[in-house]
């Protein structure tokens, strides 16, 4: 049967979304942070699994709040933690598929540890930081990954701290998938959420996004328009950014795969210890 | 059974395995790290996991992970560690999460004294994490008790759907003795409630007749959602008081009117007895020889051991100490469990024998206290 693509749209809402229960949100009008969801759900749909077999946790935060709105096995965990309770359920339970959201300071800051240890043991996880450059939820004070210079409730005078680079944080500390994508670029960030979801090992996609009610409002960035309108104008290709002169880089987001390798997954290779310690028992 | 030297840390990981704790998560102190060396060796025997985490929060927050996904969880630790995990401690009282966590006391604050044994933690163990929440602590006074205690703490926690703690001492935890370990087949090992409705029907957060709703894990068919908020029965979250209220009344009482079960202790020579000795953990071996001697003087003295030591067995405690003058507690620590004592047996004398610098009660200092008027 050719479902026609509105259509389509409609059953992805219908079957992934708790619809009729839990709106409308909690988000402000023009948040990027439902457009992360809708690519999530895309994404879960593409990869074509059912409702059950998937398992999302969150943390704290603006962010933190998505699990409660679709239709899967849902935990909002605490503020920075959701990757060590993600890893406690996928180690009992393999089979499913763990996605854990989670906000720029709730991944880096207050669980940056869990963080680098998740990627390091390539864990099965996919993990997706939506990353406002701001600690959205508690009213805009500075996040890790807020800008050098930049303004913040709790930096009048400026940031004097440098931004985490996720993605090569990811990958330096072991991930197996890392990408990057923004809340403009929401078809490329869904088609990279899909990817992420198959990758067997630990996924990391950073979804850029924005928070124009506390870092817009405070930088003078103007409304969510145009601060989509940013997004849609830095966010570049590889490729396109290879091919920027110097002068021009600074503001660039660059989206795309950086990271694509196969390394044993952990809860494939702890089976192989149970096989081991049973073996030596038997013997 | 043939009896077999073993270590308090030990038996408690054995009692793990034997109530089918099939998932560890901790992260090295001493005086606890001999129990996740068991278990990271015993555990992939029976076909369980063991992990060592990044820190004491995130093993907390995998071992919660893991019950939700139908594991029998447990994860040890220290005073240190303790501190650590308390956040997620209250995760786990408000998303009523099976779980057991193992706190082998050794001296604090801080970094204290990492060898030697404490009971300086029975307060934070009660109340750790912040707001208020029902919580079952369990303290063993011998490798045997260590055993038998982890049981019934994994029994506990999967019959009422709540973190349970088990209060070791290193003194307890590092002990060698003989033990004679029941046969398998005569452990009660208790498991979860699990629900007969269809997943449309299924609410995590019920309010049932017996106060604890059934817990499905995750991946059954049965979606729904856990939050560290306070929730509706669908575990939503709810800032409705006509939601709250009856959650909060419901937890306490899924824990109140259990105590039969719950509260495990034991008396002796209480019945003549003009003064009592009230003891729990490392303490009470000091305790137990100390009134043996004061019997032989002649002196009427009973003894009460506590191995459940929250909920405070109020009423237990007030029972024994009626018909008595005096009530001595002594414990490592300035003085915690006395506070309770104190609090419910009315104008009889307290005494409390207390040490917190690292060192055991000896019998005879509670021997002094029984013969002190
Ligand atoms: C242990 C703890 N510390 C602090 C907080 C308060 N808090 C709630 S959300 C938040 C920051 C959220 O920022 P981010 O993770 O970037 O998520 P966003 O709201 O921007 O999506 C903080 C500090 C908390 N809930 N728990
Ligand atoms: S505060 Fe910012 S991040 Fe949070 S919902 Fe509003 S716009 Fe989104
Ligand atoms: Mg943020």
């Amino acid at each position: 049967m050719v479902v026609k693509k509105q259509e389509r749209e409609s059953l992805v809402h219908e079957r992934y979304l708790r619809h009729q229960k839990k709106f409308p949100h909690v988000w402000c009008a023009g948040c990027g942070i439902g457009i992360v969801m809708g690519a999530i759900v895309r994404a879960v749909d593409a990869v074509g699994l059912s409702n059950d077999e998937v398992a999302m946790i969150s943390g704290i935060g603006c962010s933190g709040r998505m699990p409660v709105y679709v239709d899967f096995n849902t935990m909002h965990t605490t503020h920075g933690r959701a990757l060590a309770f993600a890893t406690g359920l996928k180690m009992v339970r393999p089979e499913m598929k763990v996605i854990v959201v989670m906000g720029d300071g709730d991944a880096l800051a207050i669980g940056g540890n869990h963080f680098i240890h998740a990627a390091r043991r390539n864990i099965g996880l996919t993990a997706i930081i939506i990353n406002n450059n701001v600690y959205g939820m508690t009213g805009g004070q500075y996040s890790p990954t807020t800008p050098t210079h930049a303004y913040a409730t709790t930096a009048p005078y400026g940031n004097i701290e440098q931004p985490f680079p996720i993605c090569q944080l990811a990958e330096a500390a072991g991930a197996a998938f890392v990408a990057r994508s923004t809340v403009y670029h929401a078809r490329e960030l869904s088609r990279f959420i899909t990817q992420a979801i198959q990758k067997e090992g630990f996924s990391v996609v950073e979804a850029v996004s924005y928070c124009h009610t506390t870092y817009g409002r405070i930088n003078k960035l103007g409304s969510a328009v145009e601060m989509m309108r940013r997004l849609k104008e830095n966010g570049v290709s590889q490729r396109a950014f290879e091919r920027l002169p110097e002068e021009e880089r600074a503001d660039k987001i660059v989206r795309g795969v950086f990271v694509d390798r196969d390394i044993p997954e952990y809860t494939q290779l702890y089976d192989q210890i149970i096989a081991r310690a049973q073996q030596a028992v038997a013997a | 059974m043939t009896a077999r030297l073993m270590q308090g840390d030990e038996a408690c990981a054995e009692g793990a395995i034997a109530a089918g704790c099939r998932f560890f998560a901790g992260y090295p102190i001493t005086p606890a790290t001999d129990i996740a060396e068991v278990l990271a060796r015993r555990l992939p025997q029976v076909g369980g996991k063991f992990i060592q985490m990044e820190d004491e929060i995130a093993s907390m927050a995998a071992i919660i992970g893991a019950s939700v996904g139908g594991a029998k969880a447990m994860t040890a630790t220290s005073g240190p560690g303790f501190s650590l995990m308390q956040e997620n401690i209250g995760y786990a009282c408000m998303a009523e999460i099976p779980c057991v966590v193992v706190n082998v006391q050794r001296t604090g604050p801080s970094t204290g004294l990492p060898t030697s044994p404490s009971q300086g933690d029975v307060m934070q163990a009660r109340w750790g994490t912040h707001g208020d929440h029902p919580i079952i602590v369990l303290s063993p006074f011998s490798v045997r008790e260590a055993f038998d205690l982890t049981v019934r703490a994994f029994n506990m926690a999967e019959k009422y759907r709540t973190p349970v703690i088990l209060l070791m001492d290193e003194m307890i935890g590092h002990m060698r003795e003989k033990v004679e370990l029941p046969p398998p087949e005569t452990i009660e090992v208790v498991e979860r409630v699990i629900t007969s409705v269809p997943p449309e029907w299924y609410k995590a957060y019920e309010n049932t007749p017996s106060d604890v709703p059934p817990m499905i894990s995750f991946g059954q068919g049965y979606r729904y959602h856990i939050t560290g908020l306070f929730h509706d029965e669908r575990g939503f979250p709810t800032q409705r008081l006509d939601e709250i209220d009856p959650w909060i009344a419901r937890v306490f009482r899924k824990i109140e009117r259990n105590l039969r079960d719950i509260l495990i202790y034991e008396t002796d020579q209480v019945e003549d007895a003009e003064v009592v000795v009230i003891a729990y953990g490392a303490t009470a071996r000091s305790a137990r020889h100390a009134v043996r001697l004061a019997r032989e003087q002649g002196l009427r003295v009973g003894f009460l051991r506590l191995s459940t030591i929250w909920p405070f067995p109020e009423r237990i405690v007030a029972e024994v100490a009626e018909r008595i003058h005096r009530v001595i507690v002594p414990e490592m620590n300035l003085g915690q469990l006395a506070l309770e004592v104190e609090r419910v047996v009315g104008r009889r004398k307290v005494i409390r024998v207390g040490k917190a610098n690292g060192e055991m009660i000896a019998p005879r200092e509670i021997l002094d206290a029984i013969g002190r008027g």
